[in-house]
Order: C-alpha cells, then sequence, then structure tokens
C-alpha cells in the first residue's frame, strides 16, 4: 500500500508539468481556433458575437482565398513531385552505387536542413534579385548582358515557381535522408539475384527498390502535404509577404494577415479550420490511393 | 564474343557511373554555391554590389559585422537568441525527461489517455494556433495590468521560451518514449531491491542510459528554437526584443529602402554560423537521429 502511494506521487510530479504546459499552450489554443471560428471579434474590444457558420459562407465568396487556395495547391502539386523524384533518385545513386566521398556529399545534401527559413529567404532574395543577383547574372551569359532583367520576385507570373525553387532546395536533402535511410534496409541479396537474372539499374529500381520502401514513401506523402503548407506559410512571411498583389499568397498567411493584422480574428481562424480539414482530407485521399499489399523484405 | 559482351557492359557501367558522379556534383554546386555566396557577400563593401555578382571581394571589409552588430543590434538579438534558447532548452529536459520516463514504464489510470493525447499534439501545428495563444496571453496580460500595473506576458523572454518548450513537447516525449521503451524491465527490479527509490532510479539509472537520446534531443531543439521566427515575431512586440531571425527579417525590409547590402549579409552568416559549426561537429549525429524518429515539422 505504501509503494503504491509512493509510486503515485512519484508519476504525479514527474507528469504534471508536462500536461500542464502541453494543455495550456496546445489544447487550449487548439480548441479556440475551432470556437473562435464561429465568432464574430474584431480587434482589443471584448466583444464578441456567436455568428455560427457565418464565417466560412463568407470565406467561400471570397477571391482572396481562392487565390490563396490555388497558390497552395499549385505549390504543394510542384514542390511534392519535384523534390519526391529528385530525393528518390538521388538516394538511390547515393545508396545503391559505391561513390567516393559519399559522405561528404550526404553532409552537403543535408545542409540546407539546418538553415533558418529566414536565412534560406535572404539568400534566395539575393539571388532572384534582378540587377545583382546571381541567378539573372548566369542568364545573361547566355542571352547577354543588354536584354531586360526578370523579375524573379517581381512578375506575378514567375514568383510561385521562384518560390517553390527556394522549397525544392530547402526540402530535397532531407527527404532523401529518409529514402537512403529506409533502402539501407532492403536486403542486398534480392539485387544480388535480381543481377543473375539480367536485370538492369531501372529494372531495379523499379520492382525492387520502389516497392520495397513504398510504406516510407507513402509517409513521406503525407510529410508533404503537411509541411508544404506550414513551410509556404514561412517562405512567404519571409520573402515575399504575399505579394506582389496576392499572387504569393498561401493558406496560413492569409489566415495570418486577417487574423493578427487585419485583427479578424473570428474570420482569420475560420480560415484555419478549413486548412487543417483540407490537409486531413488531402491526406487521407493520397493514404487511400496509395495503398497497396505490404511487401516483406 | 562474350568477352565482347563483357567489355561493352563495363565500358556502359563506367559511363553510367561518371554521369552519377557529375549529376551528383551538381546537385553539391547548387547547395553550396548559394550559401558560400552569402558568406563571401558578407565582407564586400557596398559599392561592390553594384557590379558583376562573380566578382570576389575586394578586401576584408568586417565593418559589415560590426554595422550589424552595433547599428542593427544584431549583437544584443543574438544575446536574447540565446536566452531564449538556453531556457527552452532546459525547460524541455527537466519536463520532458521525466514525463516520457513515466509515460513510457508504468502503468497508471490515464497512462493509455495521455500516450494517445501526446501522440495527437504530435498533428498540431505552431501556425494555426500561434494567433489564440497571442491573444490568450493579450488577454492574461490585460487582467494582470489591474492589479500589478503592468503586463507581464508579451513580451517576456521567459514566456516565449516556455511556449517553444510547449510546441517541442509532444516529438521529444514521442522520441524519448521509444527509447525508454525499449529497456529491458531489470534495471528497475535490480534498483529496487538495492532499495532505490523511484526518483533515485530515474536520475541515476535510467538518465545517464538515455544519453544518446538526449544528445539527439538537444541537438534538434536548439536548431529549431534558434531559427524561429512566427512565434518570437508575434509573441516579441517591442522593438528591442527580437531574436535572431526576426532581426534579419528586420534588415531585410530595411535593404529595400537603404541600401546595406553588407550589413544584411553580415547578419544573415551570424544566425547561420552557430548552425552551421554545431552541425559539421556532429553530423553525423543529426541524420542519424533524424532516420530515428522519423519527422520533424
Amino acid at each position: 500500500m505504501e509503494i503504491k502511494k509512493g509510486q503515485r506521487r512519484f508519476i504525479f510530479f514527474c507528469l504534471t508539468p508536462a500536461v500542464i504546459l502541453f494543455i495550456v499552450f496546445l489544447i487550449i489554443p487548439t480548441i479556440n481556433v475551432f470556437r473562435m471560428s464561429t465568432y464574430k471579434w474584431g480587434g482589443y474590444t471584448d466583444e464578441k458575437t456567436f455568428v455560427g457558420l457565418q464565417n466560412f459562407t463568407k470565406l467561400f465568396q471570397s477571391d482572396k482565398f481562392y487565390q490563396a487556395f490555388q497558390n497552395s495547391l499549385l505549390l504543394i502539386v510542384v514542390v511534392t513531385i519535384v523534390t519526391f523524384a529528385l530525393a528518390l533518385i538521388f538516394a538511390s545513386m547515393l545508396s545503391r552505387e559505391k561513390l567516393k566521398g559519399q559522405n561528404l556529399l550526404r553532409v552537403i545534401f543535408y545542409i540546407p536542413n539546418i538553415l533558418s527559413v529566414v536565412v534560406i529567404s535572404a539568400i534566395f532574395s539575393a539571388i532572384y534579385d534582378p540587377n545583382s543577383g546571381l541567378l539573372n547574372a548566369i542568364l545573361n551569359l547566355f542571352r547577354g548582358a543588354e536584354s531586360a532583367p526578370t523579375l524573379w520576385l517581381g512578375d506575378q507570373k514567375i514568383v510561385i515557381f521562384s518560390l517553390s525553387g527556394a522549397m525544392i532546395w530547402q526540402a530535397i536533402g532531407y527527404y532523401m535522408v529518409m529514402y537512403m535511410a529506409s533502402m539501407a534496409n532492403v536486403p542486398e541479396s534480392l539485387y544480388e539475384s535480381a543481377d543473375l537474372e539480367g536485370a538492369g539499374r531501372m529494372e531495379k529500381f523499379f520492382s525492387i527498390t520502389i516497392p520495397l520502401i513504398w510504406t516510407n514513401i507513402r509517409t513521406t506523402l503525407t510529410f508533404f502535404i503537411i509541411s508544404t503548407i506550414n513551410m509556404s506559410f514561412l517562405f512567404v512571411v519571409a520573402m515575399t509577404n504575399g505579394g506582389p498583389d496576392g499572387s504569393t499568397e498561401v493558406f496560413l498567411s492569409y489566415m495570418y494577415k486577417e487574423a493578427y493584422t487585419n485583427s479578424s480574428y473570428g474570420y482569420g481562424m475560420a480560415i484555419g479550420v478549413i486548412v487543417f480539414l483540407f490537409s486531413f482530407a488531402l491526406a487521407a485521399i493520397l493514404n487511400a490511393v496509395t495503398s497497396r499489399d505490404h511487401l516483406e523484405y | 564474343m562474350n568477352n565482347n559482351k563483357l567489355t561493352k557492359q563495363s565500358i556502359s557501367d563506367k559511363l553510367y557511373k561518371s554521369l552519377i558522379y557529375v549529376v551528383l556534383i551538381l546537385l553539391a554546386i547548387v547547395i553550396i554555391v548559394p550559401v558560400g555566396w552569402a558568406f563571401i557577400a558578407s565582407i564586400k563593401q557596398d559599392v561592390e554590389f553594384y557590379g558583376n555578382p562573380w566578382v570576389l571581394p575586394q578586401g576584408f571589409y568586417v565593418q559589415n559585422f560590426a554595422d550589424a552588430w552595433e547599428k542593427a543590434k544584431m549583437g544584443s538579438y543574438m544575446l536574447n537568441s540565446l536566452i531564449v534558447t538556453a531556457i527552452a532548452l532546459g525547460l524541455l529536459l527537466v519536463i520532458a525527461l521525466p514525463a516520457a520516463y513515466v509515460l513510457s514504464r508504468f502503468k497508471f489510470r490515464g497512462s493509455v489517455f495521455w500516450n494517445t493525447m501526446f501522440m495527437a499534439g504530435l498533428f498540431i501545428n505552431v501556425n494555426y494556433i500561434v494567433v489564440p495563444i497571442f491573444l490568450m496571453l493579450n488577454n492574461g496580460d490585460k487582467a494582470v495590468r489591474g492589479f500589478l500595473g503592468h503586463p507581464i506576458f508579451l513580451n517576456n523572454l521567459f514566456i516565449l521560451a516556455l511556449v517553444y518548450t510547449a510546441m517541442a513537447l509532444p516529438f521529444t516525449i514521442y522520441l524519448l518514449s521509444g527509447y525508454f521503451k525499449s529497456l529491458p524491465k531489470e534495471f528497475e527490479e535490480a534498483a529496487s531491491v538495492d532499495g532505490a527509490g523511484y526518483f533515485r532510479t530515474m536520475v541515476q539509472i535510467i538518465m545517464p542510459m538515455a544519453k544518446p537520446s538526449i544528445v539527439t534531443i538537444i541537438l534538434f531543439n536548439f536548431l529549431s528554437f534558434w531559427n524561429e521566427y512566427i512565434i518570437s515575431m508575434t509573441l516579441l512586440t517591442t522593438p528591442g526584443l527580437r531574436t535572431l531571425p526576426v532581426g534579419l527579417m528586420n534588415l531585410m525590409a530595411a535593404q529595400k529602402s537603404a541600401v546595406q547590402y553588407g550589413q544584411m549579409y553580415a547578419g544573415l552568416v551570424l544566425v547561420m554560423l552557430p548552425t552551421l559549426i554545431l552541425y559539421i561537429l556532429v553530423q553525423k549525429k543529426l541524420t542519424q537521429g533524424m532516420t530515428m524518429g522519423g519527422l520533424k515539422g
């Protein structure tokens, strides 16, 4: 009986601080997002009026929201496809072939992941600079220095692709390391027997590597959706602030602007709720589409 | 005939291998050049930015760093970042280690519930709840002003550190529990036979064994706390109280109106240098830890 009491006290003291922090800074704010989305609440007055789903109907009539939706979706598709393909190919190159300097390459590829997104945004803003940037300087080698500089961050049609360039640059190393780790678990004997049957590199890649790391691929696809929605916000805040003229406004930057800068908290939180549900739905759809029988090594 | 076929294959093998080298080195260049370019630009004088971006700096213009440190206040921002990161890391270890230990090694009323809750916490992203957290602290300030006379929650480095700790809890607990679960039960049994209490068993027997996971946790969270700027720019609103990445964002904005490239790049180097040094020292641990944990923001 004495032991039980001591144990209970020990558990209580160990768990309580974590639980308090967790409830105060994660659970309550999360509940508040949903609760506030049904209120009309502007600014610092305490005047809150319950409006039901009005924020949501307003949202679906807003052109700005559709623009943010479009931009986010485009980023999700472009960043996911390019990063996924490149990371997978590079990972299989690095893990399937015996190369010199393999470790050094891996160290280099992971560097973008340890930099702050502000740092990456600053570097890319400099690279995209129309007059003194690296990118135009490189292009000028081919098209002559007199041609009009491309406005990488100023042209409404280009800017979203410039943004995805920075995001791909940032993400590729992380997914490479992920894929390499799971490729290392594929037993060598499978490749050896494929060699005996005369299978080429492509065949081995598509019929051994891909099927055997499929579970890992599926997990990363979910990551791609969630992290693109979050990362695009970080990049937009530091790099373009949604401009020019809303052409890089994404889900969460639109939410932040409405809620924090514009002080329409209820409306902002309604955006948050929709984005949250959207990312969940998209992840569920992708998960269902990519589901296959589980393969054992 | 057979011999001929073999040499043909080995030639194509060699070709393929050199192609792989070229592609991988190209990617390495694409990653290294922007980062290196920022370092080089940080020692250029402002006038040097107008010419060809490929030209190497004429000298080592250290004044940029002095300007960034003093005039742009990056020095005091760095101190703020150090304080916040140190407090948050300390709190995280003191709070998360016992909680993870108890959650993974003891059966008690509510253990399943809290394990599930912290797992669910992995899906809550800061970007969604940063505005509710701001409002909560703002309301707290309003209440406190009544009897203290001044606000205490916003613009407080300790509160920022506390929020960081809370945000890091789910992932940290998830990672640590995974490790604690893998330890055999005999450790605690032996300790209790020797008459050690729960607390002593945890501190003197379990913690030392968990050292590798603790190191991984410190590394990861150092990077995420040091690089964070969304929460920081929302909760710290007085200009003197910025963290380093937010300070860099301000330098970026200032650079657009008044041309101070050198200062901006120097600030950028100040933000990324600590993380790069840390990464070079411990890169192996970091990539290992990443595949161990499997996910990150």
